[in-house]
């Protein structure tokens, strides 16, 4: 009897945790339309990022055409300043945008969710360091700082994407940090240390599961800031070699794609960092929101105030 | 008593904030590969005594801690941040004459962004699900999206034709010793057009988003409740009740980004060759201008550390409870 009961506890706290996290995502996707736009915009662009390069229909660095030709049945997008394909450069160029911006976020998560469990885990000095270092990572200009580092350490992929990793975490260390505090006090916590669970099983078990939606949401929101910052880094010349949609924006405007009316080296790669960015935020604001109860109260309480005065405000107007 | 301890308290934290970016600064670009030396001489022969000279000179012959406490003294007392290896000026009047050209600009779109934000998420927040709703929320998304150069870059493409894109002089002042005021002016606004409008078009989605949380936020108060119990108006509601203290959060968050403001027009200056500070930061990484580079990321880490106080201030002033 004893040996059973903590095995058949264990057993179902095994299953119950990462069916709880999931559901709840895919529980804001069946309920929010943005959410599923936002998915649906990213889903198409990683799909893209994975076979484009594939279905490109040139090559992504050899001369196919002739310069700045307009969008026509050979070229769907027309050619750029060397005469290459602007399809075919999009298509490769995502791959390196997406790469540094999924990249770049993940290591935002590891660092901002690691450093948002332990200070908010453990309290105390080790809490207040850690805050006040945050709060220095905040103060600090981003974009200025990724310039100076890439510039120092030459451009590279790992260094494009340790760069802004390194400095995109401290949204959602402070995040992290916040809801681990509250979690830590909740009874079921106090009682599993009383029984004498380690803090790594405490952390394992019950607060890694409850914050993990959040750090999710917070991580998809990094993404936007991510390959934005890529497009800006390549477009100071210290960003990521090679093709991406970034540095097809830098290339057009070095070679003026502007005055010379060559719209279409531009604004694809433009619009597509748009639209994952816009993606991302859908994706991340949906879930964050359905995460927030205060504004869940908020939302419904004002629908209510609209519903209770609209009535009261005709009946004042006709009086 | 409290008023007094929190203002310490945070004037504090603004202090040691400044001396830790002074300090990060100094490690920083002390890690570089290469010295001062090696970037001011950039001839492949030079004699080892003129070397040793200049090494001397620049003080890099001393240990680490003593170059640490001749740079805070150079910095504290005689605001000197060294000598740019490009043209060998002070880097401080440069950066100052910089800064004299980025701060109109930016202050100019910035205005412009603030006042189109408030006005489209008042007006979303409050005919809120409705036409006007959802037509400004969403270009406020899609204007928070796009890449600042790309905004740029399609103004250019427009208005070309119409607007100067580039060729600011580099000194605003002298236009104004030669020519009359009027046609100086206009000149400037003129070239200024298109960057304030880059600029106001990439920075409004954020305060249109904010406003409007903000203000659903107040919506759903008890006291708009009682408001509307007393039997307000509804116009009296939304603007003397809901919107009063939503501005609380907004007057913050628009302290709070000023300050990464001057450092997020370095992409529109460039599109626009605007020369400015963000102008600087770019020829400095393409020249490897170290001590250039060094002295414009300490001005902005500055700018966002002195905003950020005002913030702080800001919020006291219009938010008591945070006092008690």
């Amino acid at each position: 009897m004893k040996s059973v009961e903590p095995a058949l506890a264990e057993g179902t706290a095994l299953v119950a945790r990462p069916s709880s996290g999931g559901n709840e995502i895919v529980r804001v996707l069946k309920e929010r339309r943005s959410a599923l736009a936002g998915l649906v915009i990213v889903g198409f662009f990683v799909a893209m990022a994975v076979f484009g390069p594939a279905l490109a229909p040139y090559s992504w660095t050899q001369q196919s055409g002739p310069v700045y030709a307009p969008p026509s049945s050979e070229h769907w997008l027309g050619t750029d300043d060397s005469g290459v394909d602007v399809l075919s450069e999009m298509l490769y160029g995502g791959r390196t945008s997406l790469i540094v911006g999924f990249a770049a976020a993940f290591v935002a998560m590891i660092v901002g969710g690691g450093i948002g469990v332990v200070a908010g885990y453990a309290g105390g000095g080790t809490d207040n360091a850690l805050m006040r270092t945050t709060d220095y990572f905040l103060v600090i200009p981003d974009l200025v700082l990724m310039i100076v580092v890439a510039t120092v350490f030459g451009p590279s992929l790992s260094h494009v994407i340790l760069v802004i990793g390194l400095l995109l975490w401290t949204s959602t260390a402070r995040i992290v940090r916040s809801q681990v505090k509250s979690i830590r006090e909740r009874v079921y916590v106090r009682r599993a240390r009383s029984l004498g669970a380690s803090h790594r099983r405490i952390v394992a078990q019950h607060i890694l599961p409850q914050v993990a939606p959040l750090l999710i949401a917070t991580t998809v929101l990094t993404i936007a800031y991510a390959i934005f910052d890529e497009s800006a880094l390549a477009f100071l010349g210290v960003g990521v070699p090679g093709v991406s949609w970034g540095t097809m924006l830098e290339r057009a405007f070095e070679r003026t794609a502007m005055t010379q009316g060559a719209w279409w080296a531009f604004v694809p790669p433009g619009l597509a960092i748009g639209l994952v960015v816009i993606g991302c935020y859908l994706m991340g604001q949906a879930i964050e929101d359905a995460l927030n109860p205060r504004l869940r109260v908020a939302h419904l309480s004002i629908k209510s105030w609209r519903f209770r005065t609209t009535p009261n405000v005709a009946e004042g107007d006709a009086s | 008593m409290h008023r007094a301890d929190y203002v310490i308290k945070r004037l504090a934290f603004a202090i040691m904030t400044v001396f830790v970016a002074i300090t990060v600064n100094f490690v920083l670009f002390h890690a570089l590969p290469g010295n001062a030396v090696s970037g001011f001489i950039r001839a492949p022969h030079v004699s080892p005594s003129l070397r040793a000279a200049l090494t001397h000179e620049f003080g890099l012959d001393r240990s680490l801690w003593q170059q640490y406490a001749l740079y805070l003294r150079e910095l504290v007392f005689h605001a000197n941040l060294g000598v740019s290896f490009t043209d060998s000026q002070p880097v401080t009047s440069t950066l100052a004459d910089k800064l004299q050209n980025t701060i109109p600009m930016v202050f100019v779109g910035t205005s412009l962004a603030i006042l189109v934000g408030i006005v489209t998420g008042f007006l979303s927040a409050w005919r809120r699900s409705g036409v006007v709703d959802r037509v400004s929320t969403s270009s406020a998304i899609v204007f928070y999206a796009l890449p600042t150069q790309f905004i740029g870059m399609v103004l250019i493409l427009l208005f070309a034709k119409y607007l100067p894109t580039a060729g600011m002089r580099n000194e605003i002042n002298n236009y104004f010793s030669s020519g009359s005021t009027w046609s100086n002016v206009k000149d400037i606004g003129l070239h200024m057009a298109l960057p304030a409008a880059t600029l106001a078009l990439t920075l409004f989605g954020e305060y249109t988003l904010v406003v409007r949380s903000s203000m659903l936020e107040t919506l759903g108060e008890d006291y708009v409740l009682t408001a509307r119990a007393k039997g307000l108006p509804q116009r009296r509601i939304v603007i003397a009740h809901a919107l009063r203290n939503a501005m609380l959060p907004i007057a913050t968050l628009v302290a709070l980004s000023l300050g990464f403001i001057v450092a997020g027009a370095i992409l529109v200056e460039i599109v626009f060759s605007w020369p400015g500070i963000g102008q600087l930061v770019y020829s400095a990484v393409s020249n490897r201008d170290y001590p250039m580079l060094q002295g414009a990321f300490l001005i902005l880490t500055l700018s966002v550390v002195f905003f950020n106080f005002i913030a702080d201030l800001l919020y006291f002033k219009l938010d008591p409870r945070i006092a008690v």
